[in-house]
């Protein structure tokens, strides 16, 4: 029998209004498209409005089409949208697919020289004449290519009310201070915009005015928070190797930790960075300093993970702490390496041969991505396992808005270190892998402790409680069993869901990460339909008993995410067999962030609306 | 604790506090030897064991670690994967001397790349290859320094050409690179000993016969074979630091290498006139040896001034992983600054 396909009306429509639009740019690849587009982010912060940006690029250097779509919303949505009420066509290789996202009515900016017909005959057209702006700036011929883009910067300026000072505090920033390409690209913003009011007059509802709601705020991609609360999270050694799009949080880290991380009183810096030859070297040195006493960690996304399995594997049987940050892409094998996802899961959650489960942080802001950066350390060394941080490249690699980073409220946690004076005290002798607490986690030293009984022998292979070679059945079984339960007993002390409820609500919704924008913004909408949820944000795993306890209080829990099996759904239904039957996998990947209105529009199938 | 009857070194440990847990290699494994050597030197030398790291890969060779100093910090790591293991460790406290043994399989197959980049980064560490052409742990099959056409019982006739370790890592722009014949204790524990003096990585190439797979009187990593074949560059000799001593040598045959830190390393020159810090020169030699069907052993190539890794970063005098709490975390100020930049 065919599905009964309900045609649903779109909720995000009534978003288009001043403050309240979006815009997507269409250009090429490497033509300094996102200068232009970051300053207009930028100029529109300024101005006391909330917005975000989302870098929709392909895997190449130079002539693939790229996209830019920034969403301005006085109600603080940050999710992608699908549909734009302003499109922005400077790209002849997309020009006539740039006109299908366009809604109705909507406002077309397109570069003049482009003749490609047009598909359809309900936009505002603005051709806008970039070779003849271009000739009046007069641009060295090396910068001409550049600075293209900066017409359609001044043209929307124009239209949407945006002022020249909070541009050119943009231009400022971006050319950290650089007189000569800020005055060069501000005197084509100036041009443009001249020539928009000489030649435009439009009645459209796409306004930007001033407020004051980004007074406090930051600007931020999540690989540079995470960074940051890396950095703040005392990290003394890091070992990386390149992919996207992980790349810019240790490089972020190669930017800040010169300034913050040297000592004031010796001038010496108290960390070291190393590139790696590959991703089971990166993750080799992380092993060795996290066995050596250093709080260590890497960054890597799905293909540099697999090869970080070994290590991980040798890391949660011997104990070893070390961090691990997951900025995932779309799998499976190179997939799409410069698109979103959230489909490494399963493999972070599973990671190793035999038995293995380790402990995520999973954050779903930038302003969680500089926390866990701290915390994830200080749970590493506390439970001396490996800890992963699963980003993705919509949090890590795009500008989201939020409140300014918070100082860490709890010092650093080093957990059961034993240094010589320690070992003086003990009588007995100690055994690295003797559960003294009976809290599963055993007291550790590292090489550099002098006591004549400070040493161990470190293997992957069997071993007792004190670190000797053993294949004894019992003793085999009785670690390993001990390693799971140190591991669960971190979901106690892990970060906490995020729970949202609705009064009356009988059924509940849970979501992870960088989904949280778009799940929020859904709920609204579902709200205004009729349909009450509550909502869960999951942190962490494993899963703390209040996660538990929110699916067995509801009737229908639906499980949002961005991949093909419904990854947590799988792992929750696991954990909570008896509730199995009354989890709802909502899971979709095309490579694009989720949106409000596809989270929207399945629920209420679901909910037979 | 030392024993009375026993001789006491400076640091008053005999050479009982040297001593690893008994071996489980097979009784006449080349790698035995190697253990008891690096044991003597340790001993000679007055470490102190809680000073020294060992570390290793997977393989025959990589259980030796099990086998001597006790009292000092082991890993046991993974297949191919030691080089990188001992770089993240060894930031922990730069102060600590670092052992790695590895395998033929184990640098020459699998671990190839992460043997490279180590000698590359000059890694300070001396890191010891007990190679034997041969997988022992999996019962006979070629490893890739297993010369060709050699003949194992289960896999017929090798067909390729084998990688020279020496030759690898002199490429590769080790600091320190050394041959050594595990049936000659002498020069082994000497080179040792300068290989832990070195500020850089020091390999050291020990042919290490395998007694159960790989000890055919014509096969090259044979006990019979390296007697009869090996040709010494050098008597070779290391003086530890500040000490007079007599040397025995005759005047104007010997080659003194100083290294960093005041030892010296003493070459008796024999029939050749060679020079070990000349990497071209280096090359050269090891492929003529190579026609000649000789088995060259001694300090092949030396660079005492190559920058180590541990040059290129600014570190503290205290090792990182004793620096407090609070020198990690930067200041709450710092962190206003920063929310300021994020724009």
């Amino acid at each position: 029998m065919a599905e009964t396909i309900k045609t649903v009306k779109p909720a995000q429509r009534r978003l288009s209004g001043v403050n309240e639009f979006s815009i997507n740019i269409g250009t090429a690849n490497g033509s300094g498209s996102q200068t232009a587009n970051l300053t207009l982010l930028r100029a529109i912060f300024k101005m006391g409005v909330p917005v975000s940006g989302k870098n929709i690029f392909p895997s190449n250097i130079q002539g693939l089409p790229t996209w830019y779509k920034i969403r301005v919303s006085q109600a603080g949505y940050a999710g992608r949208r699908q549909e734009a009420d302003i499109v922005v066509a400077m790209n002849p290789d997309t020009f006539t697919e740039d006109q299908n996202d366009l809604v109705e009515g909507g406002l077309f900016l397109y570069d003049e020289d482009i003749k490609d017909p047009f598909d359809r005959d309900d936009m505002i057209l603005v051709a806008m004449p970039i070779k003849k702006l271009l000739r009046e700036a007069q641009p060295h011929k090396d910068l001409r290519k550049f600075v293209a883009n900066m017409v359609y910067v001044g043209v929307l300026a124009n239209l949407l009310g945006i002022e020249m000072e909070p541009i050119e505090q943009a231009l400022e920033f971006h050319f950290k201070g650089k007189r000569s390409p800020i005055e060069f690209n501000l005197k084509v913003i100036q041009l443009a915009a001249q020539w928009a009011e000489e030649n435009l007059d439009l009645d459209t509802p796409f306004r930007i005015e001033p407020r004051d709601l980004t007074d406090n705020a930051i600007l931020v991609d999540g690989n540079t928070a995470g960074a940051l609360g890396s950095i703040y999270g005392g990290m003394h050694f890091v070992s990386w190797y390149p992919i996207t799009p992980a790349t810019s949080l240790p490089e972020a880290m190669l930017e800040y930790a010169p300034k913050l991380r040297v000592d004031p009183e010796t001038g010496k810096q108290t960390y070291v960075i190393i590139q790696a030859e590959d991703e089971l070297a990166a993750l080799g040195m992380v092993v060795g300093a996290g066995w050596a006493g250093l709080r260590a960690m890497t960054a890597t996304s799905g293909p540099g993970l697999s090869l970080m399995a070994e290590y991980t594997s040798l890391a949660y049987f011997a104990e070893i702490p070390l961090v691990i940050w997951v900025v995932q892409r779309v799998g499976p094998s190179t997939g799409l390496p410069t698109r979103t996802a959230q489909g490494d899961i399963n493999l972070s959650y599973y990671l190793g041969q035999g038995d293995a489960q380790h402990i995520l942080l999973i954050p779903g802001t930038v302003g969680e991505c500089f926390e866990f950066g701290w915390k994830a350390l200080d749970l590493a060394e506390k439970y001396q396992t490996p800890v992963f941080v699963l980003s993705d490249l919509d949090l890590g690699k795009n500008q989201w808005m939020a409140e300014p980073f918070e100082y860490p409220d709890q010092p650093i946690e080093r957990g059961k270190i034993l240094w010589e004076e320690d070992l003086e005290k003990i009588k007995e002798d100690w055994g690295r892998y003797k559960d003294i607490d009976g809290d599963f986690i055993p007291y550790r030293t590292v090489p550099g402790n002098r006591h004549p009984n400070g040493a161990y022998f470190t293997r992957g292979t069997g071993h007792d409680e004190y670190a000797n070679y053993s294949e004894h059945p019992q003793e085999w079984e009785k670690n390993l069993c001990r390693i799971k339960n140190k591991v669960d007993s971190s979901s106690t002390e892990t970060p906490k869901p995020v729970v949202k409820k609705q009064r009356g609500a009988k059924n509940g919704l849970i979501a992870f990460g960088s989904t949280d924008s778009a799940v929020t913004e859904a709920l609204d909408y579902l709200k205004q339909d009729g349909v009450k949820l509550d909502y869960l944000r999951l942190r962490a795993m494993p899963p703390a008993p209040e996660v538990l306890d929110f699916i067995r209080k509801h009737k229908k829990v639906y499980v949002v995410e961005n991949n093909r099996d419904g990854q947590m759904h799988s792992i929750l239904s696991l954990e909570l067999p008896e509730k199995a039957a009354d989890m709802t996998s909502l899971a979709h990947i095309d490579g694009l962030p989720l949106n409000a209105e596809w989270i929207r529009e399945s629920i209420l199938q679901e909910e037979n609306l | 604790m030392a024993e009375n009857n026993q001789k006491l070194n400076e640091i008053g440990l005999s050479k009982s506090d040297y001593k690893g847990k008994p071996s489980t290699l097979c009784l006449g494994c080349g790698h035995n030897a190697i253990v008891a050597q690096v044991i003597a030197a340790c001993y000679e030398m007055n470490i102190p064991p809680e000073s020294l790291v060992k570390v290793s890969g997977i393989g025959c060779s990589s259980k030796a670690p099990t086998y001597f100093m006790e009292r000092s910090f082991g890993f046991n790591g993974l297949h191919g994967r030691m080089p990188s293991l001992a770089t993240g460790a060894l930031f922990g406290d730069t102060s600590l001397i670092g052992i790695g043994i590895s395998g033929d399989g184990d640098t020459a197959s699998i671990g190839m790349g992460q043997f490279k980049h180590v000698t590359r980064r000059n890694l300070p560490m001396l890191y010891i290859v007990a190679n034997n052409g041969v997988y022992g742990l999996t019962k006979g099959q070629f490893s890739a320094t297993a010369e060709e056409g050699l003949a194992l019982k289960k896999q017929g006739q090798n067909r390729y050409v084998p990688v020279d370790i020496v030759w690898e890592a002199i490429a590769g722009r080790a600091s320190f690179v050394a041959r050594s014949f595990s049936g000659d204790p002498q020069q082994l524990k000497s080179l040792i000993k300068a290989g832990i003096h070195h500020k850089g990585i020091a390999v050291i190439d020990v042919i290490s016969p395998c007694v159960t797979f790989n000890n055919q009187d014509e096969s090259f990593h044979s006990y019979a074979w390296g007697k009869s074949h090996e040709v010494a560059l050098h008597e070779l000799s290391f003086v530890p630091p500040v000490r007079a001593i007599k040397v025995q040598y005759a005047q104007g045959e010997t080659l003194e290498v100083p290294l960093y830190d005041g030892t010296h390393i003493i070459l008796k020159k024999l029939a050749q006139d060679y020079e070990p810090t000349n990497r071209a020169k280096a090359l050269q030699m090891l492929e003529e040896a190579n026609d000649r069907n000789e088995l060259i052993t001694g300090l092949i190539y030396i660079n005492p001034k190559q920058k180590s890794l541990f040059d290129l970063y600014d570190l503290p005098e205290t090792p990182l992983n004793r620096l407090a709490a609070d020198q990690l975390r930067p200041s709450p100020e710092s962190l206003e600054e920063i929310n300021q930049l994020m724009y």
